[in-house]
């Protein structure tokens, strides 16, 4: 059932993101101001997106765990958290690159970038706390609640465009502003975009999940063969 | 009022142990004073912009003092298992949180007042232009540290890798209050009127304090049962 899901993601996600990848180079025109490279735009906006939801459902799913102690949730917190490290790696390295050909530098210690480099050390972090405890139950549930003092910094990160106004551009889709700020076909774009990248995610979430219990899987079983 | 006078039993217990042992305090002062020394070699303290990066430098003295107090907050019930004492009195986690965290900061305070006159003297800076507001900076950054360092050593306390994870996982935690604490203390060593983001950074600071005790109060027994 799993890997008819990834199957029916893969046959969605993937064909959307070649077709968004022509349309982002051969169709959408350059931005007035900004020339061509306003492009990494597409990939750098929704990879941002596409970690907030993967370290939103990390949050989530570790509270579930607090509460029911079971094992599934907190296989799934692990899996979004490493995805959403992933795309926000993404996110960084494509705002950097943005920011050596606009600004003329690899990075700006500007308040929004800075918070997003805290929220990636901090999940960063969360990942070195699973490696160093041993005990299953314990590792889950120290890492719960990490997950959920995580998540401040991610709220702090998505409200950082709007706090402080300084050299990364301010929020420009109409859904947060409430004004058409960019041309209405770019911003359609970036939500067609967010939706291939979440789709992607979606299915590394699974496919490391499957991973994640198969490991458990083999350790339960040497557990069982050292007590025999 | 039967989990503050918990706490604050907890809280005269660590503090009397520390005054006894002396431990972790006596590492603490002189680790800030060294921290001090260095950045003093690395900054030209005879400049006059030295106020525009003071605040930066007094508060990660700060910081790196407070990892030694913290560390030591849950590690000294480990010996005889006096921490599974602890979580099967009556006390609640929240109780035992709230008493270490004191005892932390009530610690952490006393380096502080220690340390500002030494920073005045190394850098040349007059810090006793705003006196009552750069205490009120103190006590806010103070509790930021102290809260985050008692849960996140709650959290670490069973590691191999205690000394390592402990900050790992602290500092960047404690960025934004860090930051805003830096910000706060640069504004109140310049002279002249406050800026004014002043009281963006202040509700900042305040704000963080808030969301992390409450965090804290309400997961920290999740942390302690076994």
């Amino acid at each position: 059932m799993r890997s008819k899901i990834v199957l029916a993601l893969g046959l969605v996600g993937v064909p959307l993101l070649l077709r968004n990848l022509y349309v982002i180079l051969f169709n959408l025109p350059d931005e007035m101001e900004q020339g061509p490279v306003y492009r990494i735009f597409y990939y750098h906006l929704p990879a941002f997106f596409a970690a907030t939801l993967c370290y939103t459902t990390a949050m989530v799913c570790s509270i579930l765990y607090l509460v029911k102690k079971s094992a599934r949730y907190d296989a799934i917190a692990m899996a979004c958290t490493e995805v959403g490290l992933a795309f926000a790696a993404v996110n960084l390295i494509t705002g950097m690159f943005w920011g050596r050909i606009s600004w003329g530098i690899w990075w700006a210690w500007d308040p929004r970038l800075t918070w997003a480099l805290i929220c990636w050390l901090v999940y960063f972090g969360y990942l070195m706390l699973r490696k160093a405890i041993d005990d299953p139950t314990e590792r889950a549930k120290n890492a719960g609640v990490l997950s959920i003092f995580a998540y401040v910094s991610v709220a702090i990160t998505w409200k950082a465009i709007e706090w402080w106004r300084t050299q990364h551009p301010g929020p420009v889709l109409s859904i947060r502003t409430g004004e058409q700020r960019i041309d209405p076909a770019m911003e359609q774009m970036l939500y067609v975009n967010t939706l291939a990248l979440a789709t992607l995610a979606a299915i590394f979430v699974i496919t490391r999940l499957r991973q994640e219990e198969v490991q458990r899987e083999i350790d339960a079983l040497r557990r069982y063969a050292h007590a025999l | 009022m039967r989990t503050l006078r918990h706490a604050a039993a907890i809280a005269w217990k660590d503090l009397r142990s520390e005054l006894r042992t002396k431990e972790s305090l006596n590492s603490s002062l002189s680790f800030s004073i060294v921290v001090l020394l260095l950045l003093a070699m690395a900054f030209d303290t005879g400049s006059e912009i030295v106020t525009d990066y003071g605040g930066g430098i007094l508060w990660l003295a700060f910081a790196f003092s407070s990892t030694l107090i913290v560390n030591r907050s849950f590690a000294r019930e480990m010996p005889n298992d006096c921490i599974d004492v602890l979580v099967a009195s009556p006390a609640s986690g929240a109780s035992l949180f709230l008493g270490k965290a004191v005892a932390a900061f009530a610690l952490q305070s006393g380096i502080q007042l220690i340390c500002l006159p030494i920073f005045g003297v190394f850098y040349n800076v007059t810090w006793w232009r705003n006196p009552w507001q750069l205490f009120g900076v103190l006590l806010l950054g103070g509790w930021a540290m102290a809260c985050i360092g008692t849960v996140f050593s709650a959290l670490t306390v069973n590691l191999r890798l205690r000394e390592l994870m402990l900050p790992m996982l602290m500092y960047p935690m404690l960025v934004p209050a860090l930051l805003a604490s830096m910000t706060l203390t640069n504004y109140l060593l310049m002279p002249g009127a406050m800026p004014p983001d002043f009281a963006q950074w202040l509700r900042l600071l305040i704000g963080f304090d808030i969301i992390f005790t409450t965090l804290a109060l309400a997961l920290v027994e999740t942390i302690l049962v076994r």
